[in-house]
């Protein structure tokens, strides 16, 4: 059994199980079942732990330690979060519309899991391998902002409305300049399907393209816009609207708007390492290097008691052995990567203040939408032109004349000496 | 041209330095690159690990004695109790016969009880400076949390009292100067030959 194919294997013994003990219509009914049950088990896992992943990134960039009190190195803590939502009461504002208050936070959960299905956890495991991956995951994202607003407009709140506002603004906005890029791979690679993507970047990564440079830093940054994270939480603004549209929310109804939020900051993660940076795709770095790194890091993990540390540091050398011929697996880069990039996300988070709305709407239609129409053209380039040195080059010169351009264009007039009456 | 977006580089710069300064690791990297870095995380894990405090660190009040419990330097002269901004001093006394004249078991008299709300007192110290008899001090010790909210926060005379030893460890410098003080007037005392009847009892020096 091979490490990289561990879950698929899995799912196909599961599958057989069925098929064996079962009538044989069963069979593809497990296999979706074992798809959408991991899916449902496994995003909620991955939104508790990028909540203290956030905290602990977070604290570090600010001096501080983070949660350390709930369990060691607070690794309870997301669970005692969790359980403190549970038992919150759950208020509804006085004149709200109660239905649509109580859809808003599911409507936002709801597509941030359905995008789960189509990304390409590893080699062979996406859920669903759809032809049409990328648009799906482009149309199933933009429903976001419908929630956003319904959540905003059934709270019948001032702050919740004007963030609800703002959020719509903001993410029909960012949305336009996302796609705009997205245009560029789909121009090269010819396909919409997700894996299709990731196995035309075999050769190198788009990235490493001047097309798939400017199209990756704009669809990631209008992605963190779209999940409305700092320095683009206008919706959110807490020093501004308390809350935005989740003001008048809370217990679990709350827990889902942060569900959504960490699930599609996730997903956006996700998608910028699937279309520019080779998604499960990685140099191929022995296993067991990996699993020596991780002992040594359980091993020195000061403050588990020692026999945690010496089991820990077993299981990971013990892995490390009897995988010792595999490269890392293919689910393994694609999360460590992901993991990085949602790393830039806080780290985006600690470093900037929010962006000003004239500023916000300025970036997304006078920079990046006539930056991602210029690579649209690029990407032409690209496919047209013989492959060599010189498609290469060519791109990349209009790639920064264009660039330069726009930074020329975007430039504030300077503005006029100002004279005051009075004071001379 | 100047490169647009150089200050957004140069502060995810600041904030990812901050982040390798608080790993000990990252502290190494730090110098080996010849970076100045500070000693990362700011943080005191407080029941964990206490804060040390400087001598001069005050809380909550407690009465001096010397030697024994019974021989408390307050005299209930009720100063303290007028002067103390939040009124958390509550004074009885001082302890009287039933002729109405105040008992004098060592030599002065004594409050019958002297409580103190932990709850009111602001750790101003006023009470400290007024008192003409270096009988109340400043404490340290700051945990003094308590889960019942009523009964426990008013301490009573016996949990106020501490010996002049315990004054003297916890802030030697201001112990040694009240001592000094203290042994001074009682030379004077002694010097002064006593005016009309009995001579003061020999009152016990503090233990400097």
């Amino acid at each position: 059994m091979s490490l990289d194919q561990l879950f698929v294997t899995a799912h196909d013994k599961l599958v057989h199980l069925a098929e064996a003990w079962l009538p044989d219509w069963t069979g593809p009914w497990a296999s979706i079942a074992a798809r959408i049950g991991l899916v449902a088990a496994v995003a909620p896992a991955i939104m508790m732990y990028l909540t203290l992943y956030e905290r602990k990134v977070i604290a570090r960039m600010q001096n501080r330690l983070g949660p350390t009190r709930v369990g060691r190195y607070g690794l309870l803590q997301p669970l005692a979060d969790g359980l403190k939502m549970f038992i919150k009461e759950d208020l509804v504002p006085e004149g709200a519309d109660r239905l649509i208050h109580l859809l808003g936070p599911i409507l936002a959960v709801v597509p941030a899991l359905l995008l789960f299905a189509v990304i390409p956890f590893g080699r062979n495991m996406a859920a669903v391998d759809l032809n049409v991956g990328l648009l799906y995951a482009l149309a199933v994202a933009s429903v976001g902002s419908y929630a956003i607003f319904m959540g905003g407009w059934a709270s019948r709140s001032k702050f919740s409305i004007l963030g609800a506002m703002r959020s719509v603004a903001q993410i029909i906005s960012y949305e336009v300049p996302g796609v705009l890029s997205v245009v560029a791979v789909i121009m090269v690679t010819g396909t919409l399907s997700l894996v299709g993507i990731v196995e035309a970047q075999r050769d190198g990564w788009f990235i490493a393209t001047p097309w798939g440079l400017v199209a990756g830093v704009i669809f990631f940054l209008s992605g963190v816009a779209e999940v409305n994270r700092t320095p683009f939480d206008m919706p959110e603004a807490e020093s501004e609207l308390v809350g935005g549209f989740h003001t008048e929310y809370s217990g679990m109804k709350f827990a889902l708007w942060y569900m959504a939020e960490f699930l599609e900051s996730f997903i956006v993660c996700a998608l910028t390492v699937t279309l520019f940076f080779g998604g499960w795709d990685g140099p191929a770095v022995p296993f067991w290097t990996v699993a020596a790194l991780l002992a040594l890091l359980v091993a020195t993990a000061t403050r588990l008691a020692v026999p945690t540390r010496a089991v820990g540091a077993l299981v990971c050398l013990g892995a490390g052995i009897a995988f010792a011929r595999e490269p890392l697996p293919s689910w393994m880069w694609f999360l460590a990567k992901t993991y990085f990039f949602f790393f830039i996300l806080v780290w985006f988070r600690g470093t900037f203040p929010r962006l000003r709305v004239d500023q916000l709407m300025g970036l997304a239609w006078k920079f990046f939408l006539p930056m991602t129409l210029l690579n649209i053209l690029v990407a032409g380039v690209w496919v047209a032109a013989p492959s060599g040195v010189a498609r290469w080059l060519g791109s990349a010169t209009l790639v920064a004349a264009g660039y330069w351009c726009f930074v020329r264009l975007n430039k504030p007039a300077p503005l006029e000496r100002r004279t005051y009456v009075l004071a001379d | 041209m100047a490169l647009v977006g150089r200050g957004v580089l140069a502060g995810l710069g600041v904030t990812l330095t901050t982040f390798f300064e608080t790993y000990p690791w990252g502290r190494a990297v730090l110098r080996l690159m010849g970076r100045q870095h500070t000693n990362g995380v700011v943080t005191i894990e407080y029941p964990d690990v206490k804060q040390q405090h400087a001598e001069r660190f005050r809380y909550f009040p407690f009465l001096v004695y010397d030697k024994e419990p019974d021989n408390l330097r307050c005299v209930a002269c009720k100063i303290c109790e007028v002067e103390c901004p939040p009124q958390c001093i509550h004074i009885v006394g001082p302890a009287k016969d039933e002729q109405g004249r105040p008992l004098k078991p060592k030599g002065r008299p004594y409050p019958v009880e002297f409580d103190i709300d932990v709850s009111i007192c602001m750790s101003c110290r006023i009470c400290v400076d007024v008192c003409p008899f270096d009988a109340i001090e400043m404490d340290n010790n700051y945990e003094l949390s308590d889960t019942d909210r009523f009964g426990h926060l008013v301490y009573n005379k016996e949990q106020l009292l501490r010996p002049n030893e315990y004054f003297q460890q916890i802030k030697p410098t201001e112990a040694s100067v009240v001592d000094q003080r203290l042994a001074a007037k009682h030379a004077k005392a002694a010097a002064v030959p006593p005016a009309a009847g009995a001579p003061p009892p020999a009152p016990p020096g503090p233990a400097a």
